[in-house]
């Protein structure tokens, strides 16, 4: 039964990805003062792609064919960990934090080196970046992990958010902290505004987009659709861990449905921040990327430090 | 003893105590001059806060006032003070390239680790939430020497002096209850003098060496380097 | 029995070393036999090491050899037996892949003899090493590995830079045989005797252990390559021919770990959480400096070199964690940090012997190592490229491979540092496990680059689109069962987990806390609450999920993939020399990590007319060097000089003036005979 439910729930995420991603479009269309396209649209445009041939280049190895397979197939495994509607589902004590961060290093790895695959200076390009701002996105990212499954003495991400629920309300500096950096982390490894523009084709300021500049058809929409995944995993995140009242305890299908409401709300507004967040600010220089996740380190640091020094005195 | 055994009062005064510490971090990190005095703004109005809080669980009226003369001193007129100075010396487009930014945030978190390592020994003799908060404090005012250090201008130099008063401040507001009413009286006007003291140096070290960069001050140096 | 293997592992070996001086004289002898002893050694050390690690028991011999008064003591516990399966396992390995690869790399009889003799020396030493229990003949055996992998490394003696690399090899090596001679020396003055066990019962004060520890330390840590002691193996390595690269830095540097497990946690009677610091933070540089520097070579050997260090690094910085758990009484932990350690050590010793082997045969077939030159080899070599892959994952610390079990357990022993009383401590250890993150990270960047510039893209060289996939069986078999272990033990991790929980039993006394609950398929280091792995769950969910998003987007067969050329902006003409470089791929890490190297970039400009407008040619130069090597060397050698110089005034070069030194000698000796 909770075999059945944690695949349904997987199911559930893998469905709902672009729908986040649409509204997020809308958000900050909305917010910029241009109309929105319907919420649907990413569904429409996967499916017309799927529907597309194909063209890959003759310099393309099996590698570039396998590469969005792997990535699509890595993101939906770490959905399967993430508790999304429930927590305590068995996917979830398969694979704990660290393995999740795995996941993505193993979609990264596979994506840069398709971006290498045919031998143009985009693709090159892009993977270089690539790699540099997700190895330096990493420890940050660690760091504001290791202060919440310190804290919950678990890195079982069910275990964490069962945590936090049985603690209620504590007010702890070292969360805030967390939140932030985990914040900044997920803006710079989703590829948003101000570290990567995806909207943007301007040879000058991409980074994810030069990556899958060759792809086309079917597995330009798997590596969009793995993407969108990824957005919704690290909202997902950060919202269940740090606010995670209203996810459902037990299998119910009250409370299934339940929490399927409270995480669409927490979406919701996380995704309006968003949207304010990136109209207001502009994209940065490549090169004062490390400043930005240099502050979100000092954020996991400091977090960190407030939790040894504030928080669990002996 | 855990946080979440404390009460809630206590989980404000340690979130407060660790935002606090993070604006004496985004200090050390500024390198423009007008959000560097904005920051120490935020850091006057987070001890403001505190005090009112302390002021409002402890039912201690005079720690209002207190907290009065807080916001009036430093969140409004020294940073508006500044400001202005930053604004008439034309100063506000000035990037302070600051040499090992990373290399000085570490330095800095490692401070705070020292700084709670100092105090361990009074750990037997005071509540967790005192030893916490002093500990942050003496880091507050570590960063603030740090802050003075590595800054080359003289309004940064004022401004890190200005937060080594807030971190003692703050121990003493959350370490004491409050300090009687004259104490506190006499430390804000030692502040108020202070910055006045600060205007005044301002305006002799400008028109003698014509810039507020202390390293031009080097020139004053007796034996010739050469 | 599991003795008389092990002595018949190392046997072969020297067999192995004589049959090739024995086909140089009469060559009816077949070169082939050298092979199979070598093979047959490999073998017989893993069956020697399962053995051991299956029914743990200690087993105690003495040969009657070496001094009159002092025989070798033999010594063979679960610690010994785990790095002789390393051995074991690497030595075969190199036994199938160094037929093919020696017949064409050496054509005349007499280089091939001295190679192979030399080999089975060397991997006698190392075996030796490991079976010693008394520091005598620790010692011999160790310098039989150092002589002998000097000569392996001086073997393309023709070309100067080599010889260079061989003598630095040689100088380091017996410097650090003096450092860990000094080591055993301090211990063995308070103990009576040189057999280990004389040191362990061994009373010392705290000064001289902590002494002890330091030269200890040092002198491993030159074998090991920790930085900044580890100059030598970034050019020793690339010198050497591949095969025995792989076992130098698959094999060796894991015997100097060996040494310094042995030293610190058995013949030391106590550890102090201090060491540990110590060994922490070297172990937390050499890892971010071994990588960093690794990101930045051009020369695939070299740079495999570097990843060495970065990943000793590692190993030592988990050995640190044991030593503080260890220190703090946290038994339980200290074995889990063991335990991580020693699962990285084996780990590195498969990918890392996989990607030399996999460099020879890109070397073999391309004659190529700059990886500037090489690309899109992956259509030209696609079983060589599949195993390299195999290899850069699991170095890169990827989910499903071996090297993220052991990176994924030293972060779960990095995050118990709750039960530390020192908040110090507790405060030092996160942030070191947060550099472990990003080393991880820049490792896969790292590998990416090596991966992605050598096989894919588009050949940047004539070598390059020239090459032709490996035909020998034996040289893609050897790698190729490198590969699969190393994603064997990926997936099923705890079977060598459970052997290495012998390990930690015999040497500290307890096992990692869950060893009696886990199952054969996940890991969870300290419960199952806090943390555990499936991976075979993972496999099997990923597959299912590639398969069943592949066949629905598949299943409509109307959308066939169309094969075009490459997308060129419609401007004609792409060249492979348009694609990214290495040091191009690097630039934006090198520029944000600059001050942790020495740069020397340089932009030369030549105009083609007076109106400094119009750019004829542009020529760039970049030229990377180690900090240790001015912070460090330099200075040493500056000094060495001087006192050099002082040194020579004594040799007049006048014969009576020597004499008379002989005689001041010869008074001085009766003098303190005499006291």
């Amino acid at each position: 039964m909770s075999w059945l439910i944690a695949i349904l729930q997987t199911a559930l995420f893998v469905a709902l990805a672009p729908l986040l991603a649409g509204f997020m479009k809308f958000c900050k269309c909305r917010l910029q003062n241009r109309r929105a396209p319907s919420l649907l649209q990413p569904y429409r445009d996967l499916l017309k792609l799927t529907r597309k041939q194909p063209v890959i280049s003759e310099d393309a190895s099996w590698l570039f064919c396998a590469t969005p397979y792997i990535v699509f197939t890595a993101m939906i495994l770490a959905a399967s960990v993430v508790p999304f509607i429930a927590v305590d589902l068995p996917t979830s004590a398969e694979a704990d934090v660290i393995v999740l961060v795995g996941f993505f290093a193993f979609a990264r790895f596979f994506l840069a080196l398709a971006g290498l695959d045919i031998g143009t200076a985009f693709g090159g390009m892009g993977s270089s970046r690539e790699m540099t701002i997700s190895s330096l996105a990493e420890p940050a990212m660690l760091m504001a992990v290791f202060t919440i499954t310190m804290t919950a003495s678990t890195t079982n991400l069910s275990g964490a958010i069962e945590h936090v629920l049985n603690e209620g309300v504590v007010l702890r500096p070292s969360f805030v902290f967390a939140l932030f950096a985990l914040l900044l982390v997920a803006v710079a490894e989703t590829g948003r505004i101000p570290v990567d523009n995806p909207t943007t084709h301007l040879e000058l300021t991409m980074i994810h987009e030069a990556m899958i500049l060759e792809y086309s058809g079917r597995h330009l929409a798997l590596i969009e659709w793995a993407s969108q995944l990824k957005f919704m995993l690290y909202g997902v995140l950060i919202s269940n861990i740090f606010f995670p009242w209203g996810i459902a305890e037990n299998f119910g299908l009250s409370a299934l449905s339940y929490g399927l409401l409270v995480i669409s709300g927490k979406l919701i507004l996380l995704c309006v921040f968003l949207g304010i967040a990136e109209t207001a600010v502009a994209k940065m220089r490549l090169f004062r990327v490390q400043e930005y996740l240099g502050f979100a380190y000092l954020l996991g640091l400091l977090g960190m430090l407030s939790h040894i020094i504030l928080e669990s005195t002996r | 003893m855990n946080i979440e055994s404390q009460d809630l009062y206590t989980q404000a005064i340690l979130s407060m105590s660790a935002l606090v510490g993070l604006t004496s971090f985004l200090m050390l990190g500024q390198g423009r001059l007008l959000r560097l005095i904005f920051v120490f703004a935020v850091q006057g109005l987070l001890l403001t806060l505190t005090t009112s809080m302390a002021a409002f669980s402890l039912d201690n009226p005079h720690l209002y006032i207190s907290a009065v003369l807080t916001f009036a001193l430093k969140v409004v007129f020294i940073p508006w003070m500044l400001r202005k100075e930053v604004l008439t010396m034309n100063m506000q487009r000035d990037v302070e390239a600051l040499k090992n930014n990373t290399a000085l945030m570490l330095g800095g978190a490692s401070l705070m680790v020292f700084s709670y390592y100092v105090l361990q020994p009074i750990i037997h003799t005071s509540s967790m939430i005192m030893l916490n908060a002093i500990a942050v404090s003496l880091s507050v005012v570590l960063l603030g020497l740090l802050l003075m250090i590595s800054h080359r201008q003289a309004v940064a130099h004022v401004v890190g002096f200005m937060s080594i008063e807030n971190g003692l401040f703050f121990a003493a507001i959350v370490a004491t209850n409050g300090m009687p009413m004259v104490v506190e009286l006499g430390v804000a006007f030692d502040v108020l003098v202070a910055a006045v003291l600060f205007g005044i140096f301002f305006l002799h070290i400008r028109t003698s060496i014509d810039s507020l960069d202390v390293d031009m001050m080097n020139k004053l140096h007796e034996v010739d380097s050469r | 029995m599991i003795l008389f293997l092990a002595y018949s592992a190392v046997l072969l070996s020297f067999a192995s070393g004589g049959v090739a001086i024995a086909h140089l004289q009469f060559p009816n002898v077949q070169k082939k036999l050298v092979f199979w002893l070598l093979g047959a050694s490999g073998l017989m050390a893993i069956f020697a090491g399962l053995g051991e690690l299956i029914y743990p028991e200690i087993r105690l011999d003495t040969l009657n050899l070496g001094l009159p008064w002092l025989p070798w003591h033999v010594h063979f516990d679960s610690l010994s037996a785990f790095f002789f399966l390393i051995i074991g396992i690497a030595v075969f390995a190199v036994s199938l892949y160094a037929p093919h690869y020696t017949h064409h790399e050496q054509k005349d009889a007499q280089g091939f003899a001295v190679l192979s003799l030399f080999t089975g020396l060397f991997v006698a030493g190392m075996m030796l090493v490991l079976l010693a229990d008394d520091a005598f003949m620790f010692m011999i055996a160790w310098e039989l590995m150092s002589v002998a992998s000097y000569f392996l490394v001086a073997f393309q003696h023709e070309n100067p830079a080599n010889r260079r690399a061989a003598f630095l090899y040689l100088l380091m090596a017996e410097v650090g045989a003096l450092l860990i001679i000094l080591a055993f020396g301090v211990v063995a003055s308070f103990a009576d005797g040189f057999t280990f066990d004389a040191l362990r019962a061994s009373t010392i004060p705290t000064t001289w252990m902590s002494i002890a520890f330091v030269l200890a330390l040092m002198g491993f840590g030159m074998k090991a390559g920790l930085v900044p002691i580890h100059v030598w193996l970034p050019e020793a390595h690339p010198v050497a021919p591949s095969h025995i690269s792989a076992l130098m830095s698959g094999v060796m540097l894991k015997v100097a770990l060996y040494g310094l497990i042995r030293f610190c946690f058995d013949l030391l009677p106590e550890v102090h959480w201090q060491w540990g610091v110590v060994l922490l933070i070297v172990g937390t540089v050499s890892a971010l400096s071994g990588i960093l520097y690794a990101m930045m070579q051009q020369n695939l050997k070299r740079l495999l070199a570097y990843s060495s260090v970065e990943n000793i690094g590692i190993i030592v910085m988990v050995l640190g964690l044991s030593m503080i758990f260890l220190a703090n009484h946290q038994n339980e932990l200290a074995a889990l940090a063991l335990l991580a350690a020693l699962f990285h050590a084996f780990n590195h010793a498969l990918f890392k012997n996989l990607l030399f082997l996999g460099a020879g045969m890109i070397h073999h077939q391309t004659h190529e190592l700059n990886i500037d030159m090489l690309g899109g080899l992956i259509k030209r070599m696609p079983k060589t490229s599949m195993i390299f892959l195999i290899g850069c994952m699991s170095i890169s610390s990827l989910p499903l491979f071996n090297g993220f079990v052991s990176e994924w357990l030293a972060f779960q022993t990095a995050l118990q540092v709750d039960v530390l009383d020192n908040a110090v401590l507790r405060s030092l250890i996160p942030v070191s496990a947060a550099a472990l993150a990003l080393t991880a990270a820049l490792a896969a960047a790292c590998f990416v680059k090596v991966f992605g510039l050598i096989f894919l893209g588009v050949p940047r060289s004539r070598h390059a689109e020239k090459a032709k996939e490996i035909q020998d069986k034996g040289m893609l078999a050897a790698p190729a069962m490198l590969a699969f272990l190393c994603f064997f033990f990926g997936i099923f991790p705890s079977s060598i987990l459970h052997l290495i929980d012998n390990v930690t039993e015999q040497l500290l006394g307890s096992t990692q806390p869950t060893k009696d609950v886990l199952s054969f398929l996940s890991i969870a280091p300290v419960s199952p609450e806090q943390a555990s792995y499936t991976a075979p769950l993972i496999l099997i969910g990923a597959l299912v999920a590639a398969g069943v998003s592949f066949w629905l987007l598949t299943r409509n067969s109307e959308t066939t993939m169309r094969i075009a050329p490459t997308w060129d902006c419609g401007f004609g003409g792409l060249t492979p020399r348009m694609q990214y470089t290495s040091s191009a791929f690097t630039m934006p890490l090198r520029r944000i990590f600059a001050p942790a190297f020495l740069i020397d970039e340089k932009v030369e400009k030549t105009m083609r007319d007076d109106t400094k407008l119009n750019v004829g040619e542009v020529r760039y130069t970049l030229h990377i060097q180690d900090h240790s090597w001015v912070r460090v060397y330099q200075p040493i050698e500056r000094g060495v000089n001087r006192v050099a110089k002082q040194v020579g005034r004594i040799q007049t070069g006048n014969i009576r003036t020597y004499l008379g030194y002989s005689l001041a000698t010869l008074i001085l000796l009766l003098w303190v005979v005499s006291l």
